[in-house]
């Protein structure tokens, strides 16, 4: 469109206020994007130090076991062990609790349910994560160490803890899919003469179960990157544990514990940054799982 | 990466190009007439409390590091900023690695340091730009939980509990029970002083062993789990754990000043290069009479004024 | 084992585990609420924290994290709705938008320690910033901005087209049409939204260790020059929030009483975090109400 003489007033007032708008919002998105960059670029940055400059193999910072930045053994499996299997475990807890909570939401007492239930699992979601810590530390790491053999603290503490803190995450996203799912399926079932369970665990289950591996890996993903309450009660020894009650660490721990104690540039700084450019790539990892779940539910 | 550096950086100065206008503007101005004010300061705060005529400092000061050396940092501060309205001082935490690295960098005129700068910064060069101060010394005990039944341990015995050699208390005349190891990590400079002076060597991180930063959490751990060790600064001790001997020695500020007792460090607050008036003043207060014999002492540390020998980077100790 | 027993036995065991679900977080509030609020009184929730004696407050740390969150909501809501009204009215469906959704999703899936260390190594050291308000309420903005994006994207979406269709007959522009039109329509849910991620910005700490500090300088509350070092406004000065001062205690406190005020400050915490859901359900509703009696 040419700016020309006998362009009508109000057209040209509706330009520059479209141009406006456009030039705002699209500010507003780029922004978004120079953030992400500049916080892989930084993270990634930082990270690589330790390998291309500092010269840490990438196979022994991988795979290597033993943690003695004072001998210069940059080892970082143990963390990697500990961050996955803490949050697999934290998982492994946290779903079938989730399950069953959208479950009484959906299917069994949709009223009651709703009332209670829903804001029980919201104010879960808002306590914040030191309170959780503070908790783990002061509640669950004596009864562990009065019931179970070892200190109380280590793997087990962590996974509970941890496991408390998503499952709002995965009831919420369970609950949706429950929710949405096509009334005449289920009365299909019913209709055939199926008890309640029977068609949960045959017609309702199966059908949303794409939604809820979503709700799990997106809580496996925040449980993964928990670092204060995981840091209270995990132990921290940089070590993979042989059973559920021995001190282990996280990434997120070790990082937490020993960031503010190293120089920046130093050896053991860098291995740091490793780490959490290990953490940013697993968000990646996480995100993309996600969406190929995502892409199958929609099929 | 597709993003070039420059590409990356320019996006991001670009992001904050607005509020860098703003931004920390540190380069303390450092006070008109400088050279009589550090002495003023420091004769002016020995009567601080009765004498707030001394203004003619300015400028801003921002120390950054160590979180155990921040609350007598901080409240030093305080006091300092009442009677030198001129100056202003900031106190942040960060710990020692931040505060190093911070007044390496040129970004704050103190850095807050629990152990030297050497060795931390493994850069030579860099380190020894830096200028030492050693304002106060802390001093550490090992501490186990109260039901073990041993209050005295040798050099020897520690290093074999803290390498895994002994894992029961029965073995060091104690009660049949497992040992717990409650350590620092290893970065810490409160493990890094236990492991040169108590145990002489450096230690592995044992396997099940327990390790937590914060002095707190060491002190609720041994209080609470049967057969624990650990060791904290005097100023965490109380009689909900059993401090203990060190080859006979008892953990006291006497025997720590007179170099019976060794397990102790000194707290530096580093300068790069000289000072400038204004934190040279400050730096002057916290060694000042007032301050070591006052605030040092109420906040668990020892002073340094009190030390009857001095030791330096590699251990060696001479008589003051 | 007939088909209605199993169905007992499963209905049982769902009921149980969402018992369980309700006893659980009625145990933690009950256990911070029983330990806390026996602490909490006018002077603990306005005096200074004490070093090493008994009976210190939260009250600067109280309005640090009321200003950071302030700070935080000021520099993050235009930027989130405008963010969001791209995504939901600007943008067309294909490989850019696709990109910028994907964007939002990884950006408030990030760790926040990992943003918290970004924030370390950019604004408080490569910038200068130091520990600060300003870092910590720039990180915050981080982790609050794709939630803004979403809360105003879902919200535009929600919008009955009908409302857009006239606004297009009356001749109006694109973006009159936004902020005239849809933008009052969409209103309640964002607000709600926003009330919402403000109680997860209250309860962050693991970014704001590295941000915004673990110090607060002696606050002068008669100075509101947001250059003095003692103003409680000013931006540069480092600033210990609630949840980082409960890490804080508990993990280093030297006071004789630090259980006590770990134990109260989390109480605070949490009441004020349900006082944010609780006036998020509220104001939802109300403005829901009076924007369909308008109707």
């Amino acid at each position: 469109m040419n700016e020309k003489q006998e362009t009508p007033l109000l057209f040209r007032k509706h330009r520059a206020e479209e141009w406006i708008g456009r030039i705002y919002t699209t500010f507003c998105v780029v922004l978004l994007i120079v953030i992400i960059v500049s916080i892989v670029y930084y993270v990634a940055s930082k990270g690589v130090a330790t390998f291309a400059i500092n010269g840490v193999s990438l196979s022994q910072f991988l795979f290597g076991q033993t943690w003695q930045p004072d001998s210069n053994k940059f080892g970082a499996l143990p963390f990697i062990f500990g961050s996955f299997v803490t949050s697999l475990l934290a998982a492994v807890i946290a779903s079938p609790l989730s399950v069953c909570a959208a479950l009484f939401m959906t299917e069994i007492t949709p009223n009651w349910g709703k009332k209670v239930l829903q804001p029980v699992v919201e104010l879960l979601a808002g306590i914040p994560s030191v309170v959780y810590g503070f908790i783990g530390l002061s509640v669950l790491v004596p009864f562990l160490r009065d019931v179970f053999p070892g200190q109380g603290i280590g793997v087990a503490a962590g996974s509970i803890v941890l496991s408390i803190m998503i499952l709002p995450t995965i009831t919420s996203i369970a609950t949706d899919a429950l929710s949405s799912l096509p009334r005449n399926l289920k009365e299909a079932s019913y209709g055939l003469g199926a008890t309640r369970w029977q068609t949960i665990a045959g017609v309702v289950i199966p059908t949303v179960l794409p939604s809820v591996l979503t709700g799990v890996v997106l809580g496996m993903a925040r449980a993964f990157g928990e670092a204060l309450a995981v840091q209270m009660v995990i132990g921290n020894a940089p070590h993979i544990p042989t059973s559920l009650f021995e001190s282990a660490s996280t990434l997120t721990s070790v990082i937490t514990l020993n960031m503010s104690n190293t120089v920046m540039g130093s050896v053991q700084n860098n291995a740091l940054w490793s780490m959490a450019l290990i953490l940013l790539l697993m968000t990646f990892v996480f995100v993309l799982i996600v969406r190929l779940l995502e892409r199958r539910t929609r099929i | 990466m597709k993003f070039g550096k420059s590409a990356v950086l320019a996006l991001t100065l670009a992001f904050s190009v607005s509020l860098a206008a703003c931004g920390n503007n540190n380069n303390s101005s450092s006070g008109s007439n400088a050279s009589d004010n550090a002495s003023n300061a420091s004769a002016a705060s020995n009567t601080a409390s009765t004498a707030p005529a001394e203004t003619s400092l300015s400028g801003s000061v921002i120390a950054s590091g160590s979180t155990a050396l921040q609350p007598l940092v901080d409240q030093v501060a305080k006091k300092f900023s009442e009677t030198n309205s001129g100056v202003s001082i900031q106190v942040q935490g960060g710990g020692s690695g931040t505060g190093l690295t911070q007044v390496s960098e040129g970004q704050v005129q103190i850095g807050n340091s629990d152990v030297f700068a050497e060795e931390k910064i493994e850069d030579a060069a860099k380190a020894a730009e830096l200028k030492d101060h050693q304002v106060a010394v802390v001093a550490m005990a090992a501490v186990v939980n109260k039901e073990v039944g041993v209050t005295n341990l040798t050099k020897q015995q520690l290093v074999e509990i803290f390498t895994g050699k002994i894992t029961n208390w029965k073995d060091l005349g104690g009660k049949d029970q497992g040992i717990v190891i409650i350590n620092r990590p290893s970065s810490s400079g409160t493990r890094a002083t236990f492991e040169k002076y108590a145990l002489g060597q450096k230690t592995e991180d044992l396997k099940g062993s327990i390790q937590e930063d914060a002095s707190g959490t060491v002190k609720k751990l041994v209080t609470e789990t049967p057969g624990a060790i650990g060791y904290l600064a005097f100023s965490y001790i109380d009689d909900t754990v059993q401090s203990v001997q060190y080859e006979g020695v008892d953990p006291t500020t006497e025997n720590v000043a007179t170099g019976k007792y060794p397990v102790w460090a000194y707290e530096h607050m580093y300068t790069k290069g000289d000072p400038d008036a204004a934190t040279q003043a400050f730096l002057d207060y916290m060694v000042s009479d007032e301050v070591q014999k006052g605030d040092v002492v109420e906040l668990g540390y020892i002073p340094v004024s009190d030390m009857k020998i001095v030791r330096d980077i590699d251990g060696n100790i001479t008589n003051k | 084992m007939s088909a209605k027993v199993k169905d007992r036995i499963a209905t049982g065991v769902i009921i149980f585990f969402s018992v369980l679900i309700i006893a659980i977080l009625v145990g933690m509030l009950g256990y911070i609420m029983v330990r806390g609020i026996s602490h909490i009184d006018w002077h603990f929730l306005t005096s200074e924290p004490e070093t090493i004696k008994a009976g210190g407050g939260i009250g600067p740390e109280l309005f640090n994290s009321v200003y950071l969150l302030i700070l935080t909501l000021i520099i993050t809501i235009p930027l989130g709705i405008g963010a969001g009204i791209y995504m939901a009215e600007y943008a067309k469906e294909g490989r850019i938008t696709a990109s910028i959704r994907l964007v939002v999703e990884v950006l408030s899936s990030f760790p926040s320690i990992v943003v918290g260390l970004f924030g370390l190594l950019v604004l408080v050291n490569t910038f200068n910033f130091g520990f600060s308000v300003l870092s910590g309420a720039l990180v915050l903005t981080i982790f609050n901005m794709p939630l803004m994006v979403r809360v105003t994207e879902q919200a535009f979406h929600n919008v009955p087209i009908e409302q857009k269709e006239a606004g297009l007959a009356m001749g109006l522009s694109h973006w009159k049409i936004i902020t005239s039109i849809l933008f009052p329509v969409a209103l309640p849910a964002i607000i709600t939204g926003t009330i919402l991620a403000a109680g997860r910005i209250f309860g962050e700490a693991a970014a704001l260790l590295f941000t915004a500090g673990l110090t607060t300088p002696k606050l002068d509350f008669t100075d509101w020059n947001p250059t003095s070092l003692h103003s409680p406004i000013n931006p540069l000065r480092p600033a210990e929030t609630l949840s980082v001062h409960i890490w804080k205690v508990n993990s280093e406190g030297l006071s004789p009483d630090a259980a006590q005020i770990a134990a109260g400050a989390s109480a605070v915490l949490v009441i004020m975090v349900l006082l944010f859901n609780l006036l998020a359900r509220w104001i939802g509703r109300l403005l829901y109400r009076k924007f369909t009696s308008i109707k």
